[in-house]
C-alpha cells in the first residue's frame, strides 16, 4: 500500500471518527451521571422474548456507570492512540470496526439488565476479541493464542449461562433489578450449581488460575487492542459480573474461600512472573494478572473498606495501565524494541512519553500523591489479616516492576544500538498516556471527586458504608505496610536483573491446553470412526440399540403403570398364533417362497385384526397391499438370487440380543400406554361432525377425504413419486448401457 | 386385549429387526415388512380396541348409541399402510437395481460411496 502522504485516508478518519462516538458516549455517560447518582439507577426496557421473560433491557446504575466511563473514555483515548500507532496499516479500516464492535460490546455487557441480555453481549466480547487478538491473521501464532482466548471466555460463557438460567429459576425473573433486591440466592437449593457455574464463567473471562494462560498469550494482537482488553475491557468482565453479582451471592463461606483463593493465588504468582519478563509487554500482562487476582481477593469480602478498596483500586489500575500499554507501544513503535535489558535512557528522544510513563509507573508504584497511593492504602486498610503478607509480596514486586517497565528504559546511560533511531510519537498517540497519567494525579489530590460515585456504588452492595478517600489518613498500620512495600520493592527493583536472567518460560498450562485439545481432535477422530464406519450393518446396529435402550432405561427411572390382562376372544389368540408362525417362516433363510408366504401371512393377520375390532376399511385396504405385495416379491425373485444366512451363530444370537430389547421396548410402551384410560377428545369431535360438516356417515372416509384432506393428498403424492422413482430404477435401458 | 397385540408388536418387531441386521438386500425387505405390519399393529392397539362396532352413523347423520371403534387410529392407518407400501415398492426396485450393478445384495460389500478407509478397520 502506498504510504499516504496528503496526511487524509479513509480509515484514518474512521479512527478519528470512533474516538468521536467513543468521547461523545462518556461525555453522555457523563451527563446523565447526576441522575444516576440522586435516584440510583436510569432504566431503559425494550421487549424481546416477552414469553420467557428475556427483555433487552439496559440499567445505568453506579457500578455500571464506572464500567461504562472507563469503557468508553478510555477507548476513546485507544482509538486515538490506535490511529497514530497502526492508520498505516493496510486492514486499519476493519480494525477500527471491531475494536469498535467490541467497545459496544463491552458497554451492552456493563449495562445489561436482563442475564440473558447480559449473556449475549458477555459471548460478543469473547467474539470481536478473538478477532482483536487474531488481527495479525498470517502469523499462526496470533491465530492460535486467538482461538485459545477464545475457547477458554466462550467455554466458560456456557458455564454462565447455564448458571444464568439457574438463577432464573431460582430467583423466578432474569431481570437484575429484581434478583438483587430479592435478598439473594444464598439459601436456594440451586445456590452451590449456580456459584460454580457464574465462578467457571468470570473465572475464565478474568484469568485467574488455573485459567490464566489465555491472557498473556493474548498480548499477539496489537497494542492497542492489549491496551484496551487489559485495562478497561475483557478481562474486567468477569471483575464487573463478579461485583453485580455479589449482593445475590456472596456472603457464604463457600464464596469467600473459592474467590480469596483464586484471587490470591492469581495475585502473587502473577507478580512473581511479571518480574521475569524481558519483553515489557509480557510484563504488564502479567501485572494485569496479579491485579485482577486482588480485584477477586477484596470481591470476597463484604465490608465497605474492601468494596471501596477494590473499587479504588480497579479505577487506579485502568488508568496506570492503559497508559503503560501505550507508553510501551510508543516505545516498540520509536525504538523497534520492547526488550527491557536493551532498552535505556530514551528520555532524551521521547520527553513527553517519558513524563507519562513517570506519571503512571509512579501511581502503580503506589506513591503519594497519586491515587495508586490511595487505592493500596485502601487495600492495606481492607484485607484480611491474614492474607496482609501475599499482599505485601505481591505489591512490593508490582512497585519493582512499576520501575523496570517504566523507569528503566528511559534514564541511565543512552540507548546501545536499536532496530530503529529513537523518536518521539505523534499526539494521537501522546494524548493517551499523559490524560490517563495526569487523570492518576488529579484523582490523587483531589479524590473527593470520586468519593460520590465510590459512595453510591458501595451502597449499591447494600454493604456498610464506603470507606473515605484520603491522601493523608494519619499514622497507622497501612502507612507502615506501605513504606514496608516501598523498601521490599526498592530491593527488588535492584534484584530485577538478576531475576531476569532465570528465564521466562513457563507454559505447563499452556502445554497442557495444546494436549486437551489434540486429545479432543483424536477422540473425535476416534468416534468418527466407530460409529461411521462407512457399514450400513454397523449404523443399523447403533440406531437400533440407541433406540432400544434409551427407550428401556427411560422406562425403568419412570416406571410407567403397565396394563396387562390377557382376556381376549378366541379369534385373536388363533389370529395371533398364525401371525408368530407366519413371522417365523419368514426368517428362515432357506426357501424364498416360505419367506414370502410367512410375511403374507402376518400381513393377512394384521387385516383379520382390524376386521374383528371395527376397522373394515383398513382390513380391505391392508388385504390389498399384502396381495399386491406379495405379487412384486414374486416378481422380483425372479431377479434376484437365493439367500445365504453368512452371520456366524455368535452374530445372528448378538442380532437377536439388539432386536429383542427394540422389540421388548415396543412392547413395554404399548403396556404403559394402555394402562390410561384413552383420550377420545378426537374422535369425538368427528364422530359429532362428520355428517353435519362433511354430510358423510363413515366418520374414516370422512377424516381423510375431508378434515385431513390435504394430508391424503401428500400421500397420493408420495405413492405417485414412489412408483415414478421404481420405474426410473426398472428402465432397462439404463441398466445395459451402465452394465 | 391390547396385552396381546403389544406383544404381537414386540415379536415382531423383534423378527423383522433381526432380519434387517442380516446384510441382506432383500432379507431387509422382509424385515421392513414385518416392521411396517408390526407397528400398524401397534398404533391401532394404541387407539384401544372396540369389538365389531366400525364408526360408522347411522343414515341421517344420528350417532348409534355406545361407544364407537376409535376413527382416529384408523384414519392414520390408512395413510400409513399406503405410504408403507409407496416405500416398500420403491425399495424393492431399488433392490433389484443394485443387484443389477454389484452382482450380489451384501449390504456391507456396496462401498461405493464410502469406500473403505486405506488404514482398515480392525
Amino acid at each position: 500500500m502506498a504510504q499516504d502522504k496528503s496526511g487524509f485516508s479513509l480509515s484514518r478518519a474512521a479512527g478519528y471518527l470512533a474516538a468521536a462516538v467513543a468521547f461523545a458516549l462518556f461525555a453522555a455517560l457523563f451527563a446523565l451521571a447526576g441522575a444516576v447518582l440522586t435516584t440510583g439507577a436510569v432504566l431503559f426496557d425494550l421487549a424481546w422474548v416477552p414469553s420467557l421473560g428475556i427483555g433487552l433491557s439496559f440499567m445505568l446504575d453506579p457500578l455500571a456507570l464506572i464500567f461504562a466511563a472507563l469503557i468508553t473514555g478510555i477507548g476513546g483515548l485507544i482509538f486515538l492512540y490506535a490511529t497514530g500507532y497502526m492508520g498505516d496499516h493496510p486492514q486499519f479500516g476493519r480494525f477500527v470496526l471491531f475494536l469498535f464492535l467490541f467497545m459496544l460490546s463491552m458497554l451492552g455487557l456493563v449495562l445489561a439488565r436482563d442475564l440473558i441480555t447480559l449473556f449475549v453481549f458477555w459471548e460478543l466480547t469473547s467474539l470481536t476479541s478473538y478477532l482483536l487478538i487474531g488481527f495479525s491473521h498470517d502469523d499462526p501464532k496470533a491465530r492460535r493464542n486467538a482461538l485459545q482466548a477464545m475457547l477458554v471466555t466462550a467455554g466458560g460463557g456456557l458455564a454462565l449461562l447455564a448458571g444464568f438460567i439457574l438463577i432464573g429459576f431460582a430467583a423466578g425473573s432474569y431481570d437484575l433489578a429484581v434478583i438483587l433486591q430479592g435478598g439473594g440466592l444464598q439459601t436456594s437449593p440451586l445456590y452451590g450449581a449456580i456459584l460454580t457455574l457464574v465462578l467457571l464463567g468470570a473465572f475464565t473471562k478474568s484469568a485467574q488460575i488455573p485459567f490464566h494462560f489465555w491472557l498473556p498469550n493474548a498480548m499477539a494482537a496489537p497494542t492497542p487492542v492489549s491496551a484496551y482488553l487489559h485495562s478497561a475491557t475483557m478481562v474486567k468482565a468477569g471483575v464487573y459480573l463478579l461485583a453485580r453479582l455479589h449482593p445475590a451471592l456472596s456472603g457464604t463461606g463457600a464464596w469467600e474461600i473459592t474467590l480469596t483463593l483464586a484471587g490470591g493465588a492469581t495475585a502473587l504468582f502473577a507478580s512473581v512472573m511479571a518480574i521475569r519478563q524481558r519483553d515489557l509487554k509480557q510484563a504488564l500482562a502479567w501485572t494485569t494478572l496479579m491485579a485482577l487476582g486482588v480485584l477477586v481477593l477484596f470481591l470476597a469480602q463484604g465490608t465497605g473498606v474492601a468494596l471501596t478498596a477494590a473499587l479504588t483500586f480497579l479505577i487506579v489500575h485502568a488508568l496506570y495501565k492503559a497508559a503503560l500499554f501505550m507508553v510501551v507501544g510508543a516505545v516498540d513503535h520509536g525504538t523497534g524494541s520492547r526488550d527491557v535489558t536493551a532498552l535505556r535512557g530514551l528520555r532524551r528522544a521521547m520527553p513527553l512519553t517519558a513524563v507519562s510513563a513517570l506519571l503512571a509507573a509512579v501511581s502503580m508504584a503506589g506513591l503519594p500523591p497519586f491515587l495508586g497511593w490511595i487505592g493500596k492504602e485502601l487495600l492495606y486498610a481492607g484485607v484480611t489479616p491474614w492474607l496482609v503478607l501475599p499482599l505485601l509480596a505481591a505489591n512490593a514486586l508490582i512497585f519493582a516492576v512499576a520501575g523496570v517497565v517504566a523507569l528503566r528504559p528511559f534514564w541511565g546511560a543512552p540507548p546501545g544500538p536499536l532496530p530503529r533511531e529513537p523518536h518521539e510519537a505523534g499526539w494521537q498517540m501522546l494524548a493517551g498516556p499523559v490524560v490517563l497519567g495526569v487523570a492518576g494525579l488529579v484523582f490523587g489530590l483531589m479524590p473527593g471527586l470520586l468519593q460520590p460515585l465510590l459512595d453510591a456504588a458501595v451502597m449499591g452492595f447494600g454493604a456498610a458504608p464506603a470507606a473515605e478517600l484520603h491522601l493523608w489518613a494519619g499514622v497507622n498500620l497501612p502507612l507502615a505496610l506501605s513504606f514496608a512495600t516501598f523498601g521490599l520493592g526498592g530491593l527488588l527493583f535492584l534484584a530485577a536483573p538478576r531475576l531476569l536472567a532465570r528465564g521466562t518460560d513457563l507454559s505447563f498450562a499452556d502445554r497442557c491446553w495444546d494436549r486437551l485439545l489434540a486429545g479432543l481432535a483424536s477422540f473425535a477422530t476416534c468416534l468418527t470412526r466407530v460409529i461411521q464406519s462407512g457399514r450400513l450393518s454397523r449404523y443399523l446396529t447403533l440406531s437400533f440399540l440407541t433406540a432400544g435402550l434409551v427407550t428401556l432405561v427411560t422406562l425403568a427411572a419412570k416406571r410407567p403403570l403397565l396394563a396387562v390382562d390377557f382376556t381376549a376372544p378366541l379369534p385373536l389368540w388363533v389370529i395371533a398364533g398364525f401371525m408368530l408362525g407366519g413371522a417365523a417362516l419368514a426368517l428362515t433363510p432357506h426357501s424364498r417362497i416360505a419367506n414370502i408366504a410367512g410375511i403374507g401371512t402376518v400381513g393377512i393377520g394384521v387385516a383379520l385384526i382390524f376386521l374383528i375390532f371395527g376397522a373394515p376399511d383398513v382390513a380391505v385396504t391392508q388385504l390389498m397391499v399384502e396381495c399386491l405385495s406379495a405379487v412384486l416379491f414374486g416378481i422380483a425373485l425372479l431377479r434376484l438370487p437365493g439367500i445365504t444366512e453368512r452371520r456366524s451363530p455368535r452374530r445372528r444370537a448378538l442380532h437377536w440380543g439388539i432386536a429383542g430389547i427394540v422389540g421388548l421396548s415396543v412392547t413395554l410402551i404399548l403396556l404403559a400406554i394402555t394402562a390410561h384410560p384413552p383420550d377420545r377428545q378426537l374422535a369425538t369431535y368427528f364422530e359429532e361432525n362428520s355428517f353435519s360438516l362433511a354430510h358423510g356417515l363413515n366418520i374414516v372416509n370422512v377424516i381423510l377425504v375431508d378434515f385431513r384432506a390435504f394430508d391424503t393428498f401428500g400421500e397420493l403424492t408420495v405413492v405417485l413419486l414412489a412408483g415414478i422413482g421404481a420405474w426410473a430404477l426398472l428402465k432397462r435401458r439404463i441398466g445395459r448401457a451402465r452394465g | 386385549m391390547e396385552t396381546i397385540l403389544a406383544i404381537l408388536a414386540g415379536a415382531l418387531v423383534t423378527a423383522g429387526l433381526w432380519l434387517m441386521l442380516s446384510g441382506n438386500l432383500l432379507r431387509f425387505l422382509f424385515g421392513l415388512m414385518l416392521l411396517s405390519n408390526a407397528v400398524n399393529l401397534a398404533i391401532f392397539a394404541a387407539g384401544r380396541l372396540t369389538e365389531g362396532r366400525p364408526p360408522l352413523l347411522e343414515p341421517g347423520g344420528a350417532r348409534p348409541v355406545g361407544e364407537l371403534a376409535n376413527a382416529l387410529p384408523q384414519a392414520l392407518l390408512l395413510t400409513a399402510i399406503v405410504i408403507g407400501f409407496g416405500l416398500f415398492a420403491f425399495a424393492l426396485a431399488l433392490t433389484i437395481r443394485a443387484y443389477r450393478s454389484f452382482g450380489h445384495l451384501e449390504v456391507d460389500r456396496m462401498r461405493l460411496a464410502e469406500p473403505e478407509e486405506p488404514r482398515g478397520e480392525a
